[in-house]
């Protein structure tokens, strides 16, 4: 059972004249442990595919499972708990609310889900502490630098037990060596055992991934093989 | 690479012997070129010629001989850091011809070839970052050859993505239009200084 699994999955807005058809079938199965990056160019639905995976939007048609359970066959109010409980998401502009200090944000998911706070927030500390921002935990976004804030949102998206980790965009406007650094976190918590999706346009981010999906118009059209390991570039006399 | 500048580098730290020079160069620059013994002491040699390098001992055996920068080397050292690669005339590009060619073949999906050049690129990409990935995180020189690569990698992806909408957004061409294309101008092509 894969941990995200999407069947023929249509997203289709407005309609007529002004209908846009954002997927048009996609499939797509993503295992835990396994990084998965989609690229593709503006327009090519690799967003509205994001958050159909996280069931912030419904799909036209199609399915989507989530640890082999259909969200279709389960209640708005089901649904919102798995938001909350099962899937991370990270966003581009990090999305900390600034009334809250760094550990709020990160336990939020968890306190809206009726964890009480001192459990919430030993919880909270031990996402930061995996990120190297525990001892950031009581400062407001507002004290802290562009990779301390992206650390502190991949925090809250790892938070607790969640087996679905998801991603747009999520280096934002980071230098390259911070977006770096945020590509290995990303990859060490999908290493220890989380199914993680990202959406990049950036070639460099889609390199950390294990697979690459290429999405245009609305299909997927192609992706990678499983790339042979390292040495193979290092064999003397290759690099002369 | 410039084998011996690199060498001449290595030594601006003091005299040093073959054997070392070779292990130091492949350290510093991550493992990533490979460099034989006699490649070095053959660099050696003519450096010894031309009066950048000297030697203790001229007359014992190469791998008993400790290697010294003269003041000419010196000198050729810092100009050489100075002076800029050579980037212009632009090099004859193979996936700027192939891309090109394809558009006059007729029957073929240029869209499609692009995207398997794409996914070829960036299967290399997936590679190399696997080098940094495993590497040990103080490895500098490590990083900065793979992220070389990965930079050169990655500007082919997005002339790739570019070519993409640039051949989506214009008109079909007419065969005779398509037949006038500028496959020559890519090397004919001045670039002013």
């Amino acid at each position: 059972m894969s941990a995200l699994e999407l069947r023929q999955v249509t997203k289709t807005y407005g309609s007529g004249p002004t209908e846009v058809h954002a997927l048009r079938g996609v499939d797509l199965s993503v295992e835990l442990g396994e990084l998965v990056a989609i690229m593709g160019p503006s327009g090519s639905g690799k967003s509205t595919l994001l958050t159909i995976a996280g069931s912030l939007e419904q799909p036209t048609s199609g399915q989507v499972l989530v640890d082999g359970v259909d969200l279709a066959t389960v209640s708005r109010s089901d649904q919102a708990q798995m938001r909350r409980r099962a899937i991370g998401y990270v966003f581009q502009d990090f999305n900390l609310l600034p009334g809250l200090t760094a550990v709020e944000n990160v336990t939020l998911p968890l306190e809206l889900d009726g964890v009480r706070s001192k459990a919430a927030r030993a919880t909270g500390l031990e996402a930061m502490q995996e990120l190297d921002v525990a001892d950031l935990a009581d400062r407001y976004p507002d004290e802290l630098s562009g990779g301390q804030r992206q650390r502190a949102a991949i925090a809250r998206a790892i938070v607790g037990e969640r087996g679905l980790l998801l991603a747009d965009e999520p280096t934002g406007a980071l230098d390259s060596v911070n977006g770096e650094a945020v590509m290995r976190l990303l990859r060490v918590a999908t290493k220890r055992g989380v199914a993680g999706v990202i959406v990049t346009h950036e070639a460099q981010l889609a390199s950390w991934a294990d697979r690459v999906v290429f999405l245009r118009d609305g299909h997927v059209v192609d992706q990678t093989v499983a790339p042979p390991g390292p040495e193979s570039l290092l064999v003397a006399g290759e690099r002369r | 690479m410039s084998v011996p500048h690199a060498l001449l580098a290595l030594l601006s730290e003091g005299p040093k012997y073959g054997l070392r020079l070779q292990n130091e160069f492949e350290a510093r620059t991550g493992e990533v070129w490979p460099l034989n013994v006699g490649q070095v002491y053959t660099t050696l040699q003519r450096l010894e010629r031309d009066g950048l390098v000297e030697t203790d001992d001229e007359e014992s055996e190469r791998s008993r001989k400790r290697y010294r920068i003269t003041s000419a080397g010196d000198r050729e050292l810092a100009d050489w850091l100075r002076t800029p690669p050579d980037l212009v005339p632009p090099p004859r590009d193979e996936l700027v011809i192939k891309v090109l060619v394809a558009l006059q073949v007729p029957a073929t999906d240029v869209h499609q070839i692009l995207q398997v050049h794409r996914r070829h690129v960036i299967e290399v990409m997936q590679r190399y970052t696997q080098v940094k990935a495993t590497a040990d995180e103080d490895d500098t020189a490590l990083a900065l050859v793979v992220d070389a690569e990965l930079f050169r990698l990655e500007a082919i992806v997005r002339w790739l993505d570019a070519a993409d909408v640039r051949l989506k957004q214009r008109p079909h061409p007419t065969p005779a239009e398509v037949a006038d294309m500028p496959l020559e101008r890519t090397h004919e092509m001045e670039v002013p200084q």
